[in-house]
């Protein structure tokens, strides 16, 4: 039914669908864990009960986009298996303890503390139950540095040699976990993560102002993701823009594709916009900066940058994807900035939290960090194409012995499955987002009880205004 | 680089962590879904609510012993994992989306009103699917997996055929026991009466599989049967099937004096047994019946490396994971807690 079709493409387009869908829920998940540790702490710090209704409202969100990320993250784990089985026997020596080590670290530490976390309340004391969202939090973190040392090694191999079986077999250790493409890509995701958390929590706290519902919560919430948005967006370029270096120095293909750049030249220029034809070797209508790609890259005018040219062409990755890709990764990066400077300015005219356009504005960028990380993803793993470990094993002999007919037929299960299951969990999130927060008002008027004395009202409209 | 193979039996060592992960899984994720395959058929929506409740705190670790299973093989036995998950590609892929469907429903069924019913059979055959492609895939390994070279070299649906179907339902009703002796455990009431007798009633299935499995095993490979009844063996291995049959007699009186907690410790003994009583017969394969653990082993540096990581992480896991147990010790509730 589906002979036509090479299994190996198939296996390519599943394994890019499962995992770009997978990577949306620990993008959200790692820095919605560390700001809610941040939230729980503001609370037992200041006992301000607006801080503690926030943490309930997004603890709900977070629930449920973790358990999505559990399910679509098993997933990940046995593909390595069913569709890539060549080179998970050869590469399974070097990357088999990062993954295991990845389970034993921080899966269990997230899974149990979870539980804690959603469900023990009334069960466990708040020390403890902070304790809780604090291990979630690092767990998440732990996750991502094994998980990213694993990628980074197949992007920038080393420690390791391959012997007569075409078998890689380690040797040092240390050098295969730090490898040299790890740190840059281990702190550009982390950051990632947190921006669009943040970016999502901004769209949130927007929307509530705009509405002129939960205003104490609203405030929080978009007072503290433009604390991300001023110091951490700019911190970001910096840090994408040492990852580019360092891509530069291991992985000089990936670069030429991201500038569009075939020739090898002198003081390149940089190309803001264009189409890159693979074919016929050249950028059509590019609109160029003159020198600035060689400014950016060597850090001179006239430095050289290699073009795609200097390589034979089935050594060269498809350009078009990883060009288009970088320029959105990046515009969204330089208008989250743009973001933070505004509610600086905003911030210091004291009309932050009353400004309409600013609230389209914020509400307009609650899905910009998924984009930006789906592109940057995108960048990465096109760009090192055709390998699957650069300069060492090719994508095109890694994949499993299966005929077409299963994996078209799995692809196609994973997709509608996927579509209806994670469209679901999309759906129930804006539903808690537009239930908003349970407020101690609510609770108290439901119960019956009177309100709480005048203090802590006081106490909470103090502490609102605090951020 | 350091490696422990000049003096520990390193593959040996691994084959039995691995062992005893999937061991692990089977039991506490067993539970998690035998209540799944229950689950439709509670008495009262009430019921529904507290036996989600009673898992909903632990399915997420339970299901990531089954992530430790397959990276764990990934990681010590490449070879083995690379010929098994390509021959068990279609059951492998079931498996994970009914557990996706499974998975899902803990959150989106309390957050759901009018769609609610869509999570509960979600629920449901998600937990069905999973168990039947677990109990399949167990089928298809102890008939033997066809290996070329270093790869799968069978066909796409070699895993499917009449042995596999029946493992695959004996083991849906195996994780049925499981998950009504834990309701008997964590519920009371009305939930707990109707648990007690779900647990009687497929107790006896229970038992008609596994002597269906225990007969057919020796037929099916002659060096099982010479295993088992070979005369210093039989011996041996006598205090199996028998422990087995005590299990089973001491659950049935259990259930109908009105231990709480037994039950399950018991069910846990059953599956225990058979599960040893497989081990023994599949020694020393990890793709039967051409690959042993053995020549799969990843190089000795990788697994003296994992030993490293296990020894001091293994203890940690385990430690939290009781510890979490206990802080959710006792009756489930019915209510939504957070």
């Amino acid at each position: 039914m589906f002979d036509g079709l090479d299994p190996v493409l198939l296996s390519r387009i599943q394994f890019a669908f499962t995992i770009s869908f997978h990577i949306l829920f620990p993008a959200f998940t790692i820095g919605l864990a560390s700001w809610l540790a941040v939230l729980e702490w503001r609370w037992l710090r200041t006992g301000n009960p607006v801080y503690a209704e926030v943490y309930r409202m997004w603890v709900k969100i977070f629930a449920v986009t973790f358990g999505m990320g559990v399910v679509s993250g098993v997933v990940m784990s046995f593909q390595l298996g069913t569709n890539w089985s060549v080179f998970s026997d050869r590469a399974g020596n070097v990357l088999g303890p990062l993954l295991g080590f990845e389970v034993l670290t921080a899966f269990f530490l997230e899974a149990s503390f979870l539980g804690v976390m959603l469900f023990g309340w009334n069960r466990v004391s708040p020390r403890m139950h902070f304790s809780a969202t604090v291990i979630v939090a690092v767990g998440t973190l732990i996750s991502a540095f094994w998980i990213l040392s694993a990628n980074s090694w197949m992007q920038t191999p080393q420690g390791f040699a391959v012997a007569k079986d075409g078998l890689f077999y380690p040797s040092n250790w240390l050098q295969i976990i730090f490898n040299p493409s790890f740190p840059f890509r281990f702190v550009h995701m982390v950051t990632a993560a947190y921006l669009t958390t943040a970016f999502v929590v901004a769209g949130v706290g927007a929307f509530y102002l705009w509405r002129s519902i939960y205003l104490r919560h609203a405030r929080v919430m978009l007072g503290m993701a433009m604390i991300m948005a001023i110091f951490v967006a700019p911190v970001q370029l910096l840090l994408g823009d040492m990852h580019g270096l360092n891509t530069l120095e291991h992985q000089p293909t990936k670069v030429a594709a991201i500038e569009g750049l075939w020739e090898t030249e002198r003081g390149a220029p940089l190309r803001l916009f264009g189409w890159p034809d693979q074919e016929h070797e050249i950028t059509r209508y590019a609109i160029e900066i003159p020198r600035l790609s060689s400014l950016i890259l060597t850090h001179s005018l006239d430095g050289e940058v290699k073009g795609l040219k200097h390589w034979p062409r089935n050594e060269r990755p498809p350009v078009a994807a990883v060009f288009w890709s970088f320029r959105i990764m990046v515009g969204i990066g330089i208008l989250m900035i743009v973001t933070g400077l505004s509610g600086l300015v905003l911030f210091l005219r004291k009309r932050l939290f009353d400004t309409r356009w600013f609230q389209y504005w914020c509400m307009a960028l609650t899905p910009a960090g998924f984009l930006a990380v789906l592109a940057g993803w995108l960048v990465t793993e096109v760009g090192r194409q055709p390998y699957i470990i650069q300069g060492y094993m090719r994508t095109a002999d890694a994949g499993s012995p299966l005929l077409s007919t299963p994996v078209a037929m799995s692809l196609t299960a994973f997709i509608v499955t996927y579509s209806f299951v994670f469209g679901a969990g999309t759906y129930y999130i804006l539903k808690l987002i537009a239930n908003g927060p349970d407020t101690e008002d609510d609770a108290y008027g439901s119960h019956g009880v009177k309100q709480p004395p005048l203090i802590t009202t006081l106490g909470s409209e103090k502490g609102g205004r605090h951020v | 680089m350091f490696s422990f193979d000049t003096f520990l039996d390193l593959p040996l060592i691994w084959f039995g962590l691995i062992a005893a992960a999937i061991f692990l899984y089977v039991l506490l994720d067993g539970f998690d879904l035998g209540v799944g395959i229950l689950f439709p058929f509670a008495p009262s929506e009430q019921c529904r609510d507290r036996m989600m409740n009673s898992i909903a705190p632990f399915w997420d670790g339970n299901e990531t012993w089954l992530v430790l299973s397959g990276g764990g093989l990934f990681a010590a036995f490449p070879l083995a994992y690379s010929i098994l998950m390509p021959a068990l590609y279609i059951p492998v892929t079931c498996m994970l989306l009914g557990l996706i469907f499974r998975g899902v429903a803990f959150e989106f069924r309390f957050k759901a009103h009018r769609s609610r019913g869509i999570w509960d059979y979600s629920f449901h055959f998600g937990s069905l699917a999973a168990a039947l492609m677990q109990g399949m895939i167990l089928g298809a390994f102890v008939q033997g997996i066809a290996v070329e070279g270093r790869s799968f070299g069978g066909s796409p649906l070699d895993w499917l055929n009449a042995y596999s179907v029946m493992t695959g339902i004996a083991l849906i009703f195996g994780y049925a026991l499981l998950g009504a002796t834990w309701l008997v455990m964590k519920t009371d009431g009305i939930a707990q009466v109707w648990a007690r007798k779900c647990a009687a009633y497929v107790l006896g299935l229970v038992g008609l599989f596994l002597v269906v499995v225990s007969i057919s095993m020796p037929m099916m490979d002659e060096r099982i049967q010479n295993l088992w009844f070979s005369s210093p063996n039989l011996f041996r291995l006598l205090p199996v099937p028998l422990l087995t049959i005590f299990f089973f007699g001491l659950i049935w009186s259990d259930l109908h004096r009105g231990h709480e907690t037994r039950p399950f410790f018991l069910g846990i003994g059953v599956f225990l047994t058979g599960y040893i009583g497989l081990g023994v017969s599949l020694w020393p394969w990890l793709v039967p019946f051409e690959v042993t653990f053995r020549q799969a082993a990843a190089a000795g540096p990788t697994q003296s490396l994992l030993l490293v990581g296990t020894v001091i992480l293994l203890p940690v896991v385990l430690t939290y994971t009781a510890y979490c147990y206990y802080i959710f010790r006792g009756k489930a509730s019915h209510e939504s807690t957070y």
